[in-house]
């Protein structure tokens, strides 16, 4: 009989609709898939039970012909997303054992569309990395394998247990959360589809706070049709997050199988530094070719801020961190270390509960927006960012979309020896732009490189053209026939 | 640009949390390493370029200025480390 967990969302949807299995089937397949891979440490906290409730919950729905959008398929949900009566900890100590008594806005609609939830997943804490080697729960290592290294890779991150996960069929489908690239990085380097909607697309609320201006949670999967499918569901303006626009969300998926003849595709030069990796470069342009065979206008642009882009964001990604993360004291959630007096109080529960990444950055953004730096650090941060943004709109002007690699290199080792902090950033230099102009951007496994590893490609629009994304990486996705890995038997 | 000891105790006191003496000077290394590259910005014109503050275009909706929630004691001090009389415990503040 065919492994359950080998087939799309979409493909499920509508086989559970003709009766050829159960959700429970689906679930159960997914649990025992997870049971096997407990190595990955994709998951912070399965939550089997939960997931078996549900299911048949589904089935009861769909045998009354009540099915919702996602009824009875098993996702993953990030450890970002609060979920009612379940451990939150956003993969750090300081938030271990905090039970939120409310679901966020996006796992409800999920919920609520009738998905099941298999656990919640393991990330960098507070989201903060690009390898997964942050969190306080172990990294996640990647399902892949690259031919020339024994070691285990790391799924890139933040959003590196939703990656493994989807790339290793523990979950059709899951939420990442993307800041500066924490969705389409590790989607890239796991080989699946990863979608980061236009900022205010999906409510931020009750997801942990990372960098509020920038912060959007979204869809990761292996098929970019099951991307329209979730993040459909995922979408709408919400009482409770104002920046959630109150806009009609359209149907993602109707959108694809429109191709892209027609469309004029952007290919900015800032993105082929001198130095780029030449096997990302060769995949680049292999995706330019797919553009002109599918008939879309390929035009060269500029998007002249592109080197100011990182150290931006590493001005107002910490800023607004350090002033998010000062909820943790020891006071209504998490942990705490005793003191003597309130702030030694303080002190010694942020000292033990965050980690060193965190702690760094909460001490940058605390020192940006000190007085006396403020203006030199932070408020020439948000003028750059002015100019970045501005960058795309005179783009989107001359172009539809805009097509990179989503990241530098493919996934490195676990072990690689990373103690320079701006070189891990660096990760992020193709995915944080898009970040900082609140547009929207997705990355599509496009190939694999000498070493068999997966390697992607980033499609960015305009603010609320998902629609146009879709059919950009739809083109992608058909032309390239990316060899997914094998199901596990 | 270079931070010294005293100006990483500074901030680390203002941010409230504790670093010890003995992590001081590779702490203040590497956030010298993080703010000299991110120096590079200054070099950028903003001249007339106002600061873009928030991540979307939109204008943000209005609501009505009314009580919409609460009456949920427990719920709120469901996670609290330490809890009394429905308030959130801490050590003393006044003498």
């Amino acid at each position: 009989m065919t492994n359950l967990t080998s087939f799309t969302i979409a493909d499920a949807r509508d086989k559970l609709a003709k009766k050829e299995f159960t959700a429970l089937e689906l679930t159960n397949a997914h649990i025992a898939a997870m049971e096997k891979a407990k190595a990955l440490n994709a998951f912070i906290t399965p939550t089997p039970d939960i997931a078996r409730a549900r299911a048949k919950e589904s089935d009861a729905r769909l045998q009354a012909g009540k099915a919702g959008a996602l009824e009875g398929i098993p996702l993953g949900i990030k450890d970002l997303f609060c979920t009612e009566g379940v451990q939150t900890t956003a993969a750090s100590h300081i938030l271990e054992g905090f039970v939120p008594q409310y679901e966020s806005t996006v796992s409800q609609k999920l919920r609520d569309a009738g998905s099941v939830m298999l656990g919640k997943l393991n990330l960098d804490e507070f989201a903060m990395g690009s390898s997964n080697q942050t969190s306080y729960f172990g990294p996640v290592k990647s399902p892949w394998k690259a031919k020339s290294l024994a070691d285990d890779l790391v799924p890139g991150g933040s959003s590196g247990g939703s990656a493994a996960a989807v790339s290793g069929y523990l979950a059709m489908g899951a939420t990442g959360t993307d800041t500066g690239g924490s969705i389409r990085q590790p989607a890239a380097f796991c080989g699946i589809v990863g979608v980061k909607p236009t900022y205010g697309r999906c409510s931020r609320w009750g997801v942990v706070a990372f960098a509020s201006s920038l912060d959007q949670a979204g869809p990761m999967t292996r098929t970019v049709r099951d991307a329209a499918i979730m993040l459909k569901v995922m979408c709408g303006h919400d009482a409770k997050d104002s920046t959630s626009a109150l806009l009609p969300v359209p149907d993602f998926e109707a959108a694809l199988g429109k191709g892209v003849k027609g469309l004029r595709i952007g290919i900015p030069k800032e993105y082929r530094p001198d130095g780029l990796n030449g096997e990302v470069a060769a995949l680049w342009d292999k995706g330019i070719q797919w553009m002109k065979d599918a008939g879309a206008t390929i035009v060269d642009i500029s998007l002249p801020h592109t080197s100011s882009a990182l150290p931006t964001y590493y001005i107002v990604a910490p800023a607004e961190a350090s002033s998010n993360l000062a909820r943790y004291d020891g006071v209504r959630y998490g942990q705490r270390v005793e003191g003597k007096s309130l702030d030694e109080m303080y002190g010694k529960t942020r000292a033990a509960g965050f980690g060193t990444e965190v702690k760094r950055r909460i001490l940058i953004g605390t020192y940006v927006l000190s007085a006396g730096y403020y203006d030199a650090y932070y408020l020439k941060a948000q003028k750059v960012r002015a100019l970045i943004a501005k960058d795309f709109t005179d783009a989107f002007e001359k172009v539809d979309a805009i097509l990179t690699p989503t990241a530098p290199t493919a996934a490195f080792g676990l072990n690689d020896k990373q103690d320079d902090p701006v070189a891990m950033y660096l990760n992020d230099v193709f995915t944080v732009p898009a970040s900082l102009a609140g547009i929207p951007g997705a990355s599509v496994p496009a190939g694999l490189n000498s070493d068999g590893l997966p390697l992607g490609l980033q499609v960015l629009t305009k603010r609320w053209d998902e629609e146009t994304l879709f059919r950009v990486c739809q083109v992608i996705e058909d032309a390239a026939q990316f060899p997914f890995l094998k199901v596990p038997a | 640009m270079s931070l010294d000891k005293a100006t990483i105790r500074r901030v680390a006191t203002l941010a409230r949390i504790e670093v010890p003496d003995a992590e001081l000077e590779a702490t203040a290394t590497k956030l010298s390493g993080i703010l000299s590259w991110i120096a590079q910005l200054s070099e950028v014109n903003t001249d007339d370029v106002l600061p873009m503050s928030g991540g979307t275009d939109l204008k943000l909706p209005w609501r009505a200025d009314v009580i919409n929630d609460g009456g949920i004691v427990d719920k709120v001090l469901a996670n609290a480390p330490e809890a009394q009389d429905g308030f959130f415990s801490v050590p003393k503040v006044v003498e």
